[in-house]
């Protein structure tokens, strides 16, 4: 099933990372209505991937991110986290964060109070969960704006909040959904950078539902392609560019190269 | 940017300086809002509202005073403003005791309608079924003509004020309860979802998510009860008709219609419509104080 982009040495960092974390296994779901949204996935995540999920629309790519996350039950197959802790019932809790397509912030509080949320919700002491909060607002590049409500933010500002309250309880799995779907290419591209910039020094296992080619080659070290009616993976890709990956790899002919492999794939997927 | 694009990077650079990057974190991002020319202590674009209003209440009033000089209507057909305003003062003692007790009626009732409609509301937002047992009654004493059931009422409550408080309280507390019923289901369906992800509790819901969204629905609610809890009150007096010395300013017009006293009747209505303002406009400056920062509906566009 895996092949790969390109031939060169795949970026396997050493720090005890490539753990298996998650594995999906023959994982469908059919909606009340009867639509079979996605069928037999066969998915495993290990620690420290950058992986991008990439299909057209109505692919499931959304739904099986969903049930990754545990919002939403698979109809059939198996979705475990043989890492995780276990509540007494057996279901499995995983240290996970979720970035929606929109920021979804709540807009009567401010940019803290926005990224604290999560830690008030486990309980966090409030003047800890100031301190991690504004921690993370910096890191996101939002110091000064603590105090600002989502709607004095711009649309690229408050996806970074957003991210903010998705990596603030430092988990293990940062999902996204598609998140940056909704801004102008320059403030994508900004995102995209520091969005990989985190990962490389937060560490998290990432999973990027996406449908553009370009921004899953540049992210992701590997790319799960995926086609419609019924959702299922096509083809699970490795991207062996190495981090870290900057403007100068956005115009190389490597990226054109890796993208027009990536989209052929796809293009296959959506013809199948 | 690398060497191999001089081009690019001469030609793009002394835009980026120009016009700082949108890169969603530069402070000049941020929407500025100019201070505004302030005229007396209010912004000088409010005053309009205020003044061409005025201008209208002046002239008619002008215009009232006018037609009933020329005209020599006597004053237990039409008096004046400027007698109505002799007679309030005149009269100030008896009316301002009355406008007291009307006032604590409204106040008492509203309060009630609040507590009440919110409680009300979470309990069926936390139980479909208890809203779907509960709601159709809630319905039926909000359709009901309060004049038609305040009789009902005094007989069966003793207290007078009690059952005013009563009548004015049926009237007011719907709007609470259905307003505040539509505001705590229409939290976000996104950040829902995101505190099921957090496994927060149902308290937590709705401490952080369901009360904090339901608010903008609440206020306009409390609005409208303002309002109606006044009339309630009036309607309710109007229905009990005596009262002896706890009478509020229904009594007053009811009694001052008996004994002719017309100048008298128009300062106590002129006292009811100057409590109802009052209450809208204090309603709404509690939903400007608590909304100005994030709500849609409070927060000054910037065209």
């Amino acid at each position: 099933m895996s092949e790969t982009l390109a031939a060169g040495p795949a970026s396997a960092p050493a720090d005890g990372r490539g753990r298996r974390l998650l594995s999906l296994r023959g994982v469908s779901k059919v909606f009340g209505n009867g639509t079979l949204a996605i069928n037999g996935v066969d998915l495993d995540l290990r620690q420290g991937e950058f992986v991008s999920l990439l299909g057209p629309s109505g692919c499931g790519k959304s739904t099986l991110l969903r049930i990754i996350a545990g919002l939403g039950r698979a109809t059939t197959g198996t979705v475990e986290w043989p890492t995780a802790p276990h509540d007494a019932r057996g279901t499995p809790e995983p240290a996970l964060g979720f970035v929606f397509q929109e920021p979804t912030l709540m807009p009567w509080a401010s940019a803290i109070r926005n990224v604290m949320l999560p830690l008030v919700l486990c309980g966090t002491r409030r003047r800890e969960a100031e301190e991690r909060a504004a921690a993370m607002l910096a890191l996101v590049g939002l110091k000064g704006f603590e105090a600002a409500y989502p709607r004095e933010l711009s649309g690229g500002m408050k996806m970074r909040v957003s991210i903010a309250r998705g990596l603030v309880t430092k988990p293990k799995v940062l999902l996204m959904d598609e998140p940056f779907a909704a801004l102008d290419e320059i403030t994508r591209h900004r995102l995209n950078d520091d969005l990989l910039a985190l990962w490389w020094q937060e560490r998290f296992t990432a999973v990027f539902v996406t449908h553009s080619v370009f921004e899953s080659v540049y992210l992701s070290n590997r790319i799960v392609v995926m086609a419609a009616r019924p959702g299922r993976v096509m083809a699970d890709l490795d991207n062996p560019a190495p981090y870290p990956r900057d403007d100068l790899f956005r115009t190389s002919s490597d990226y054109a190269h890796l993208c027009r492999v990536a989209s052929g794939t796809l293009k296959q997927a959506i013809a199948a | 940017m690398s060497s191999d694009l001089p081009l690019a990077g001469q030609v793009i650079a002394p835009l980026g300086a120009v016009e700082p990057p949108h890169d969603g974190t530069d402070a000049s991002a941020r929407p500025v809002y100019p201070a505004e020319r302030r005229v007396l202590g209010l912004a000088a674009s409010t005053w309009p509202g205020i003044l061409a209003p005025l201008a209208i209440g002046i002239l008619m009033l002008a215009g009232w005073e006018a037609v009933v000089r020329i005209r020599e209507i006597p004053p237990y057909i039409l008096p004046g403003p400027l007698l109505v305003a002799q007679t309030l003062v005149a009269d100030w003692p008896t009316l301002a005791g009355s406008l007291l007790v009307t006032l604590r009626i409204t106040l008492a009732a509203l309060v009630a309608a609040v507590t009440v409609g919110v409680a009300l509301a979470i309990l069926f937002t936390q139980s479909k079924w208890l809203e779907k047992s509960l709601f159709p009654y809630a319905v039926i004493l909000q359709v009901t003509p309060v004049v038609a059931i305040a009789p009902l009422i005094i007989i069966w409550v003793n207290d007078v004020t009690l059952s005013l408080l009563v009548c004015a309280w049926i009237v007011a507390f719907f709007p609470v309860l259905s307003n505040t019923i539509l505001g705590l289901n229409s939290a976000d369906h996104n950040l829902v979802t995101l505190f099921q992800l957090y496994r927060a509790g149902r308290w937590q819901t709705l401490r952080h998510l369901r009360l904090p969204a339901a608010l903008p629905y609440f206020l306009g609610g409390l609005k409208i009860s303002g309002g109606l809890a006044l009339i309630g009150a009036v309607v309710a007096e109007f229905v009990a008709g005596t009262g002896g010395s706890a009478s509020g300013l229904a009594y007053r017009i009811l009694e001052s219609g008996y004994q002719l006293r017309i100048p008298r009747m128009f300062a106590a209505l002129f006292l009811i419509s100057a409590s109802g303002i009052a209450i809208f406009v204090l309603t709404s400056w509690i939903a400007h104080l608590l909304l100005r920062r994030w709500h849609e509906s409070a927060v000054r566009r910037e065209l």
